[in-house]
């Protein structure tokens, strides 16, 4: 994938296809340290045993419409040529838990690309599921979660186009403010319209 | 800490000019934009936010966008399905963002099949 964000989009689908009705997503910049760290956690079923033992295996999923699963395995190999790694943790019944680490400056490291498209594109495809986004770079930190934003909303559902197309340049403008005040940074790049 | 409050979508909404209430109705269309890593490597995200665009600028308060998984067509996506009440599901496929645009405008608004872009009716 271009865009570490389309993983992420991607690792989150996996997530309520579980059954998951609550995504948390961190993104954790820090630059200091040469570390990208990203986490995509769900509360959904959990991974199968036969899944676990090797997660990354393509081959090994529970998908019927085709027999490759190569969501996780693409994340792994994106970490992994970037001196990082992929960590599962998941317990049946209580969700999963995906962490994946970069070396920041990695020159095979995409880019982190349009984290407000993701974040948007899940809402709108899956109103009835909460969203916790969280994106700190180098200590600062963005946070958004669907529950504060529900509680104004009258129907208690998020689906507004109109409302969508403002959250997605309120998130792109908070994310860049962000980076500014640290220098440059990833959260800028990527972001077009 | 830059949080995402109540105060900031209550101003975000205020700057909408279009009421956003009047979406509790009945949908009559539904548009499943398919998001498995296959649609996804190929691009559905954008169609998404091309659809997410055209859809803030009708005053239609029955469309609802829904996305799902893989539908086992790969090589086809994106897939875009339109479903409009008493007609025939239509696959879409190999979308982007303007392809996106015309059958919104031509298809889900005016009824008009985009048989050029069709992959199936289901």
């Amino acid at each position: 994938m271009r865009e570490l964000s389309l993983h992420i989009l991607d690792i989150a689908e996996n997530g309520i296809t579980a059954g998951a009705d609550c995504i948390e997503i961190l993104i954790n910049e820090n630059r200091k340290a040469d570390l990208l760290t990203i986490v995509i956690e769900d509360n959904g079923r959990g991974m199968p045993a036969e899944k676990l033992k090797n997660p990354t295996d393509p081959f090994i999923t529970s998908r019927t419409t085709r027999r490759v699963g190569l969501g996780l395995s693409l994340l792994a190999a994106a970490a992994q040529r970037c001196d990082g790694k992929l960590e599962i943790e998941t317990e049946a019944g209580h969700g999963s838990r995906v962490t994946a680490t970069f070396r920041h400056n990695h020159i095979d490291r995409a880019p982190i690309g349009d984290m407000a498209s993701t974040i948007t594109t899940l809402i709108m495809g899956n109103p009835q599921i909460d969203f916790v986004y969280s994106h700190i770079i180098d200590g600062e930190e963005f946070a958004l979660d669907t529950r504060d934003l529900k509680e104004g909303v009258e129907d208690h559902s998020l689906i507004d186009p109109v409302l969508m197309h403002h959250l997605t340049q309120n998130i792109r403008n908070s994310l860049n403010r962000l980076a500014l005040k640290n220098g440059t940074s990833e959260a800028t790049e990527g972001n077009h319209g | 800490m830059a949080k995402l409050t109540i105060d900031d979508l209550k101003k975000i909404k205020e700057e909408t000019a279009k009421s956003t209430s009047l979406r509790d109705g009945k949908a009559n269309v539904k548009i499943t934009v398919h998001m498995g890593t296959c649609g996804i490597a190929a691009g559905a995200r954008e169609v998404m936010n091309a659809l997410m665009e055209e859809m803030a600028q009708t005053d239609r308060q029955d469309i609802r966008v829904v996305t799902s998984g893989c539908m086992g067509m790969c090589s086809s996506e994106p897939n875009v399905t339109v479903e409009i009440q008493d007609a025939e599901p239509i696959v879409y496929q190999k979308m982007e963002a303007n392809r996106m645009r015309q059958v919104f405008k031509r298809h889900v608004l005016l009824g008009e099949v985009q048989t050029d872009f069709a992959l199936a009716k289901m």
